[in-house]
């Protein structure tokens, strides 16, 4: 749906998107720390972005649920630090995209529930480093110092973690595998 | 081009999550540019910020619309509907317009440097190493380096994390060589000593998150003056 917004600039597929998507960019950027005034104007510019930066939406590469992701995580960062956050050009990867509509958002939300199933199944080491990362915006050497744990710890936990997410959103992780 | 050297899935991940120091999201940003592989993994690992997006109106937060926000919404849009955004279409053009650019300086790095690395107002340290520092960080660096062939930098360990990104030229040091494109992805655990062994000066941008720990009398004693 994003994908044939953004080529026909419909307006009542934008309407669409935005009740679907801008209740939950609005709760993301709040888990985030932020004040609800604030995190409603983050939100309305992030969802001004889904408009008018969709020619940049990529439905091969990835579901409109993470572009969107991406759009609240940048307006949100660079109004808390002042300062852009540096995204990866897309000049290299400009290639016409083929005429794929995307992931519909019945896909797309067994996907999320899979992965957020595969995030509470994760050991609670494990999970709480990736809502370190997520929600609370630490770094590694922050999150070591704050559970008094080798940077090194930190990163394997990490890793081990994001292993897991990935094989589950690749399908080679079914639920219950899991130790 | 050809690269053997990649980022860390940990450091990859934080990157995503946007819980990098400027610095350190800077260096990432400018090697997933130019790296295909790399790319492939951020597509992969921003789904996983998707499905957290996707849950996170579930829990505490009422998913009620507010009407008249999205009335704002569709009032901005009939305002801006011809503009495009400057500064994303300015990446593309600063890259299409400029081989250098394509070639030695990836196009998030151009934002803050330009196009060429030719043009940088480097500053000495001693002979044959010179700096530019991109942006002051409250922790840790964010600085090109430039460092004449033949010389080593004094052996140094790091209390956190040490991103490089080599942008021409080359090194070689306890964890292998590294070309152009290759990132250098090091943290506490590792201890090193690069030595340029090209013809060419190496230059590279590097960025820290907290001080380096030079393991000699001689780094110490110039840690102060180099602010590392």
């Amino acid at each position: 749906m994003l994908a044939d917004m953004a080529a026909t600039k419909d307006k009542s597929l934008y309407i669409q998107l935005y009740q679907h998507f801008a209740p939950k960019v609005k709760a993301y950027i709040i888990r985030l720390g932020v004040m609800e005034a604030t995190a409603e104007e983050l939100a309305q510019e992030a969802m001004l972005n889904m408009w008018r930066k969709s020619h940049l939406f990529r439905p091969d590469k990835s579901a409109a649920s993470t572009w969107l992701f991406t759009l609240a995580r940048n307006q949100s960062i660079d109004w808390m630090r002042k300062q852009k956050y540096p995204e990866y050009s897309l000049e290299t990867i400009q290639e016409p995209s083929e005429d794929i509509s995307g992931v519909d958002m019945g896909e797309q939300s067994v996907q999320s529930d899979r992965i957020a199933q595969a995030i509470s199944q994760l050991p609670e080491s494990q999970a709480q480093v990736i809502y370190m990362s997520f929600f609370e915006g630490r770094s590694h050497s922050e999150i070591a110092d704050k559970l008094m744990i080798p940077l090194g710890s930190v990163k394997s936990r990490i890793r081990l973690a994001a292993e897991k997410l990935k094989m589950t959103l690749r399908g080679e992780f079914s639920l219950g595998d899991e130790q | 081009m050809n690269i053997n050297h990649h980022l860390d899935e940990a450091t990859l991940f934080s990157y995503v999550a946007g819980s990098l120091s400027q610095g350190m999201a800077l260096v990432v940003a400018s090697h997933i540019s130019i790296c295909e592989g790399c790319r492939e993994r951020v597509f992969e690992t921003e789904a996983i910020g998707g499905a957290l997006l996707d849950a996170a109106a579930s829990d505490n937060v009422s998913e009620e619309l507010n009407q008249t926000a999205l009335e704002q919404a569709l009032a901005c849009l009939d305002e801006e509907e011809p503009r495009l955004p400057a500064s994303t279409l300015g990446h593309a053009e600063i890259a299409a317009n400029t081989s250098i650019s394509r070639n030695e300086v990836p196009a998030p790095l151009s934002d803050y440097i330009g196009s060429s690395l030719d043009d940088i107002q480097w500053k000495r340290f001693s002979p044959g190493f010179f700096y530019f520092d991109v942006f002051s960080e409250r922790q840790g660096i964010c600085r090109l380096l430039k460092v004449a062939p033949g010389k080593s930098i004094l052996p140094h360990g790091h209390h956190g994390n040490e991103l490089t990104l080599l942008l021409r030229g080359s090194y070689a040091d306890e964890v292998g060589r590294f070309t152009r494109g290759d990132i250098a992805d090091l943290d506490d655990q590792i201890e090193h000593q690069p030595l340029v062994d090209g013809n060419e000066d190496c230059i590279c941008l590097v960025a820290t998150d907290s001080p380096l720990r030079f393991t000699t009398l001689l780094g110490k004693v110039l840690q102060p003056m180099t602010r590392f």
